[in-house]
């Protein structure tokens, strides 16, 4: 596969203060690669440095095989990004500020409406951005990403401040932009959404790259208990080795049809990440 | 800055810039404030041996004083503060490109607010046009001024707090001046007294005072100075 995205061995120092340490990283073409990691993990610093708005303090990155550092004005035609401290115009309406933007980017006007539909903003096209809800802005921010059909696409916490249904929606967006192949480093603190859009997940604590790879496969790697946890009816836990030793006792269940409920107990990547750290994912 | 600029950009700006400033009333009245006191007061108030268009010449004077000078600072230090600026340079918009764009948009502006005291003033053809020049020369120093400050802010209240002594002193030494000898030669240093001396001169129909145009010149020096150590100093993040 094309690497799209190589990290190799970033480290980066806010005064004396080390806050990445060494990390290397790849993401493929056209693949969704998640960053994990708790508040002042350095996610944001990361982004920043592949996005050329930082220069590291080692290491370098390259995109598309190309460096970030040496090049950086012409990289950012090829980027999109979504980030907190890009701000908007607020006494503009959400199509005013993508018109601008699209004007920046030599993007036909006719594209505005086409994602502001996509992201179901459509309707509310005119509305100033200092009347929408955070939802809207966080749905509008990512118009304005991919507005210019970036290949590289950078989300920091994409989904965060929404509501379910808007996050879903967002998802969904992402996903579509992989089905047409665009390259997305994305970073959050959920885990379930981790799952659900990123081929690979890399969990970073304290500025070093303490897990990656696929999340299942993850998940799997640290179920230690390797059990089956399983409930019947009537309200009975009960867990047995995930062995052949219990098979007997399982087809026994079935055939009395007792079983309301059957899991494994690989750990889901919070659980991981708390093994790995001693730190849960979404502690203030 | 590299690889020259592109003018487009600048345009994208302006246009964006007039939008805004069409929703921004805070901004819009800085524009039409001092030509309508001009126009109200010129008719309302007459008293004996009170110049002839007097005040006409002093609202000019604190239009080019205040306004390109205000409205510059705010708009640079709010695109700071909201972000804006930053997301405009990852787009790839040149810092020349931004400045050209706002600075074309201000100095317009300005213009066709003085265009107004032009008219109260009754000047006509080439009388017109030396006072548009000399407005013009105004509303350029007070601009760069105006940059200097939004670039070397940090933000929307540290634009503030330097803009309003600054202000002040441009604005209203010249009128102070008329009734105060110590503070007219205060006053001889900012820009906007010898603004107020050509217009002054215009309007008795004397010849221009090369010791003026020289004034307005090495203000308008000092503040493009100033704006390039503040560029230097700070850039445009
Ligand atoms: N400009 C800066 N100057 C000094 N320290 C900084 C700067 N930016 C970030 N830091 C520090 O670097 C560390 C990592 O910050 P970063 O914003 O990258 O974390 P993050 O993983 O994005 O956190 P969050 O999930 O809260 O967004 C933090 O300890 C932060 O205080
Ligand atoms: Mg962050």
């Amino acid at each position: 596969m094309e690497r799209a995205i190589e990290i190799s061995n970033i480290t980066h120092c806010f005064g004396n203060k080390e806050v990445l340490r060494g990390i290397s990283l790849s993401v493929e073409k056209g693949e969704i690669l998640g960053l994990l990691g708790p508040s002042g993990a350095g996610k944001t610093t990361l982004i920043r440095i592949m996005t050329g708005q930082l220069v590291p303090s080692a290491g370098s990155v390259s995109l598309g095989g190309r460096d970030v550092t040496q090049a950086r004005q012409d990289i950012w035609r090829q980027i999109g990004m979504m980030m907190d401290d890009l701000g908007f115009y607020e006494r503009l309406s959400g199509f005013d500020n993508l018109k601008l933007c699209a004007g920046l980017h030599g993007v036909r006007t006719e594209k505005i409406g086409e994602i502001l539909k996509q992201v179901g903003l459509y309707q509310d096209r005119k509305c100033p951005v200092q009347k929408m809800s955070k939802g809207m802005k966080g749905r509008l921010a990512l118009a304005r990403a991919v507005l210019h059909h970036p290949e590289f696409l950078f989300l920091d916490e994409p989904t965060s401040g929404l509501d379910p249904a808007a996050a879903r929606q967002v998802h969904e967006l992402i996903l579509g932009l992989q089905q047409e192949d665009t390259t997305i480093f994305l970073t959050t603190h959920n885990m379930v959404e981790a799952e659900k859009l990123c081929k690979h997940v890399a969990l970073l604590h304290e500025g070093t790259i303490v897990e990656y790879g696929e999340p299942r496969e993850i998940s799997r790697r640290y179920n230690h208990r390797n059990q089956l946890r399983i409930r019947l009816y009537g309200g009975i836990d009960t867990e047995l080795p995930n062995t052949a030793d219990a098979a007997d006792m399982i087809c026994e269940y079935l055939k009395r049809g007792q079983i309301e409920t059957i899991h494994s107990t690989e750990p889901d990547l919070e659980s991981v990440f708390l093994e790995l750290t001693g730190r849960r994912l979404e502690e203030a | 800055m590299d690889k020259g600029m592109d003018i487009r950009n600048s345009i994208f700006i302006y246009k964006k810039q007039v939008k805004d400033t069409g929703k921004n009333m805070a901004l819009l009245v800085q524009f039409v404030m001092f030509p309508m006191m001009a126009a109200i007061m010129e008719n309302a108030i007459h008293l004996e041996d009170m110049p002839e268009h007097f005040f006409v010449g002093m609202f000019a004077v604190m239009h080019v004083g205040m306004a390109p000078l205000t409205v510059t600072v705010s708009i640079i230090s709010e695109e700071k503060e909201k972000n804006t600026l930053r997301m405009l340079l990852l787009a790839n918009v040149r810092p020349l490109e931004y400045l050209c764009g706002i600075g074309s948009f201000v100095f317009s502006a300005c213009m066709a607010g003085g265009i107004p005291f032009g008219i109260l003033g009754g000047y006509e053809g080439k009388k017109l046009a030396a006072f548009l020049l000399i407005m013009a020369a105004g509303i350029l120093a007070s601009m760069l001024f105006g940059a200097a400050i939004g670039i070397w802010s940090k933000s929307q209240a540290a634009a503030t707090s330097v803009l309003t002594p600054v202000m002040m002193i441009f604005a209203f030494l010249p009128m102070l001046a008329m009734f105060n000898k110590t503070i007219a030669k205060v006053a001889n240093l900012a820009w906007s007294q010898h603004i107020q001396l050509l217009m002054n001169s215009l309007e008795a129909g004397m010849a221009v005072q090369p010791k003026n145009v020289i004034a307005v010149a090495v203000n308008i020096l000092v503040a493009a100075g100033l704006f390039l150590w503040a560029y230097q100093k700070k850039g445009l993040t």
